[in-house]
């Protein structure tokens, strides 16, 4: 063998390999799923009002300087009805949330506020998962902190828990 | 008791492994051999020790006795017989002891049977196996004691995952274990070797059988866990290059490579350093391979029984192994002599392609599954996925697939490729017009499904070829053997790429009447009810399927099972002889309005795709016997030996 230097490569590999375990086995394992849309703008969209009453929901309305929560829900997801109480206790706590109702119909929306309560600005009726594609998200309930010229700064996957609402409340006033 | 004299066996073996690896290590240090008597004794008695321990937690799973923790942590007083069997390696720490009991069985094996390679070698190889045990051993008795007791005793126990509970998975992982733990006799020989300075063709015979047993081990466990995949996930794919698949996968690849360049080494005393090296790297795989799926260092659908301290505990084992055989390699290899030369156009030329083909595979996979761990230490996330392995490793199974056309039919050390023109000229013409007929066919099928239904055409033809001029009687095992594991190459890429090529899919919402289409089977849902199992409840769907005339019943189910509580959708499956009809029903659709989310796909000759496996398996299986055979008949090296 003309160049012996050669034979340790086989060697250099494990220890590299190695070296990545160690790291993975050590490194705390990060499973949150973290959107590209984060910092991004708002797209564009102009969605109609999902039921009578309540209005309907453009990005521009979202861009007013004012930080709120976005939230992705429908009539039709049972977690979206467990975390209807902690949606009314964001919005006693001064914060604002729009939302957007995905494949539903508009008494079905107006059922389901009117046993669960309204916790909600405005709400846009996504009946063709569009908007829902471009923000994103990729089902109900999700919910996004946007900054007040409509920058997307946090996506919250499933439902609010009562130990999330701190957390939101915080990320709301941070955004102000 | 029972648990506690399984115990005492473990600590007895791991004191036999001891005295197995002294021995060894006495004799190779300084040719004291005050030892020797004792080195093979010390290896029966592992091995039996072992086999003792392992009787005894099955038996434990099969009175379900709850008074020891792991029973009662992975299984249930309802729980099915055979699931309850199956639940003694259904685990991490069965798992483990099934492992060190096949690694000291196949110790035990060598002990006993091996006859061609001289007593040094045999001893090195014995003692290195007794290293690897001991690590194991520490390993089970340390930090994973299946025999662990459980105060106070509970009364019906927890449970097996409810994926796991299925009879073809019951096999999968055992099947894959005894396989990975075969190539640690490969290793362990090729070590012995090194050190004793007997790198030669006998040393490749005695080798030879094992790597072997190890391959059809790992080529039944994958197409196994392949086809389970396939029904069970209800996804309706069969390969996801998911990082425990490719786990199975890669030790796959070390060891076909090496099964070529061992037969080159056995019959032509060629490519020395480079089996030696193979043989290294086919353990290091399935050592790498059991770290992934025990540690969940990778996110993965099969992070069944994950725990980064034993992940931890293992990877000091792997490193400690893989890093000291290639010192030894490193320092040692220099000793070995350069082996006979061929030339480029000869069988050996051919097996060098093929050898070469599949390393690259090897590197391409190991750096995709790994990659994701490498991005995430430089802080990026990334998750490495089918559109890059296909990418990558597709092209290149191509030229293994174009090499395999070739390479068997030439002849041992020179040839002239003119003497194979007609061949040649023909698979040329099998490409070319299988090629144009697949294309007027599927004009948009992509160039990928259409070469490999091409180049499987060609092979189907070429595998036979070897046999042409022999007579049929007095041709050896091995060839016959070789022949139809190729034959099962091109049957599974066949069914591979008219799966790719060709597959229908209809995702819809169906009441109860209502009826759908794919690829012209005309699907109607009937009933849809509830039905009750051991440990689930599931809504079957009954559905009609029919095409031309002919009607089938198919009856997919969403189950529901409660200890552990999980969902799990069982596909129903109609096997016709040109493909499968798929079936799977889910919740109901979301609008409540009575309608069933239904998906349905025709997946043309995708059975094929295992019917190849199994052929690859029995190939190995036919092989294995004929090298068995003749060992016992006619043990002297016969230089004239073609296959």
């Amino acid at each position: 063998m003309n160049r012996p230097w050669l034979l340790w490569i086989p060697l250099a590999v494990v220890a590299f390999i190695g070296g990545l375990a160690i790291y993975g086995l050590a490194v705390p394992k990060d499973d949150q799923v973290h959107s590209a849309m984060i910092g991004k703008k708002l797209p564009e969209f102009a969605l109609p009002a999902a039921t009578a009453g309540v209005p309907a929901l453009s990005n521009t309305d979202m861009a007013d300087g004012k930080p709120r929560l976005l939230n992705i829900f429908a009539s039709w997801c049972l977690p979206c009805k467990a975390e209807a109480p902690h949606l009314e206790a964001l919005k006693s706590a001064g914060v604002e949330i729009d939302a957007i109702a995905i494949r539903d119909k508009p008494e079905d929306v107006a059922a389901f506020l009117a046993e669960f309560g309204n916790p909600f600005r405005r709400i846009g009726s996504d009946s063709e998962l569009a908007v829902q594609l471009k923000l994103g998200s990729s089902g109900v309930p999700e919910t996004y902190v946007i900054g007040g010229d409509g920058t997307i700064l946090f996506q919250h996957i499933g439902d609010i828990r009562a130990e999330h609402v701190p957390m939101l409340i915080e990320k709301v006033n941070a955004a102000k | 008791m029972i648990a506690e004299a399984g115990l005492a066996a473990l600590w007895l073996a791991a004191a036999m492994a001891l005295l197995q690896f002294i021995g060894g290590l006495t004799l190779l240090r300084s040719g004291a051999g005050q030892l020797i008597p004792l080195i093979k004794p010390a290896a029966y008695m592992q091995g039996a020790l072992c086999a003792f321990a392992f009787f005894a937690l099955m038996w434990l799973f099969y009175v379900t006795d709850l008074s020891v923790l792991l029973v009662a942590s992975n299984s249930h007083i309802d729980k099915p017989m055979i699931f309850k069997l199956a639940g003694t390696w259904g685990n991490h720490e069965g798992s483990m002891l099934l492992w060190v009991a096949v690694l000291s069985a196949s110790g035990a094996a060598i002990a006993l049977l091996e006859k061609r390679v001289e007593a040094k070698t045999l001893y090195a190889t014995l003692a290195v196996q007794a290293f690897i045990a001991l690590g194991f051993f520490a390993f089970l008795l340390f930090a994973s004691n299946p025999f662990e007791r459980l105060v106070p005793a509970p009364l019906e126990g927890a449970g097996l995952n409810p994926l796991l509970q299925d009879v073809g998975l019951a096999f999968h992982p055992p099947t894959l274990y005894i396989g990975y733990v075969g190539l640690s006799v490969a290793f362990s020989f090729a070590l012995g070797a090194l050190l004793t300075n007997q790198v030669g063709p006998a040393f490749a015979r005695a080798m030879r059988p094992w790597v072997l047993a190890a391959w059809i081990f790992l080529t039944i466990g994958i197409a196994a866990g392949s086809y389970w995949a396939y029904y069970e996930l209800g996804w309706g794919g069969w390969w996801f290059w998911d990082p425990v698949e490719n786990a199975s996968l890669l030790p796959w690849l070390a060891a076909t490579a090496l099964l070529h360049s061992v037969s080159v080494l056995a019959t032509r005393n060629a490519l020395r350093a480079w089996t030696i090296m193979l043989a290294l790297v086919a353990f290091a795989m399935s050592m790498a391979g059991t770290f992934l799926v025990r540690s969940g260092i990778l996110t993965s659908v099969h992070a069944f029984a994950v725990d980064p301290e034993r992940g931890a505990f293992i990877l000091a084992l792997m490193l400690m192994y893989t890093g000291l055989a290639f010192v030894i390699f490193a320092l040692r290899i220099g000793t070995v002599k350069q082996g006979e030369p061929f030339q480029l156009i000869s069988r050996e030329g051919g097996i060098v392609a093929n050898n070469i083909f599949l390393s690259v595979i090897l590197a391409v996979v190991l750096i995709g599954t790994l990659y994701p761990l490498a991005a995430e230490a430089m802080g990026d996330k990334i998750s490495v996925g089918p559109p890059y392995f296909n990418k990558a490793t597709v092209p290149i199974m191509v030229l293994l697939m174009l090499a395999l056309l070739i390479g068997p039919m030439l002849r041992w050390r020179r040839d002239d490729i003119m003497r194979i023109k007609y061949w040649l000229i023909g698979a040329a013409a099998i490409l070319l017009c299988s090629g144009i007929a697949v294309w007027k066919l599927a004009p948009d099928i992509g160039i990928f499904p259409l070469l490999g239904i091409a180049l499987s055409l060609a092979l189907a033809v070429a595998a036979w070829l070897p046999l042409r001029g022999r007579k049929l009687l007095r041709t050896p095992l091995p060839v016959f053997g070789m022949v139809i594991a190729h034959f099962g190459i091109a049957v599974s890429v066949f069914g591979m790429a008219a799966e790719s090529g060709f597959s229908k899919e209809t995702l819809t919402a169906l009441a109860p009447g209502e009826s759908a289409e794919v690829s012209g089977w005309k699907v109607t849902l009937g009933d849809i009810k509830p039905v009750v199992g051991d440990n689930w409840v599931a809504v079957e769907g009954e559905m009609v399927a029919g095409k031309n005339g002919d009607t089938f019943v198919l009856r997919p189910q969403s189950r529901q099972f409660f200890k552990p509580e999980m969902q799990t959708s069982e596909a129903a499956l109609l096997t016709r002889w040109n493909g499968q009809l798929y079936a799977v029903i889910a919740q109901p659709d979301q609008e409540g309005d009575g309608r069933w989310q239904v998906r349905l796909w025709w997946k043309p000759f995708v059975t094929f795709i295992w019917y190849g496996g199994v052929l690859i398996a029995l190939g190995g299986t036919i092989s294995l016997f004929g090298r068995m055979f003749r060992r016992a008949k006619k043990p002297a090296i016969n230089k004239w030996e073609r296959a």
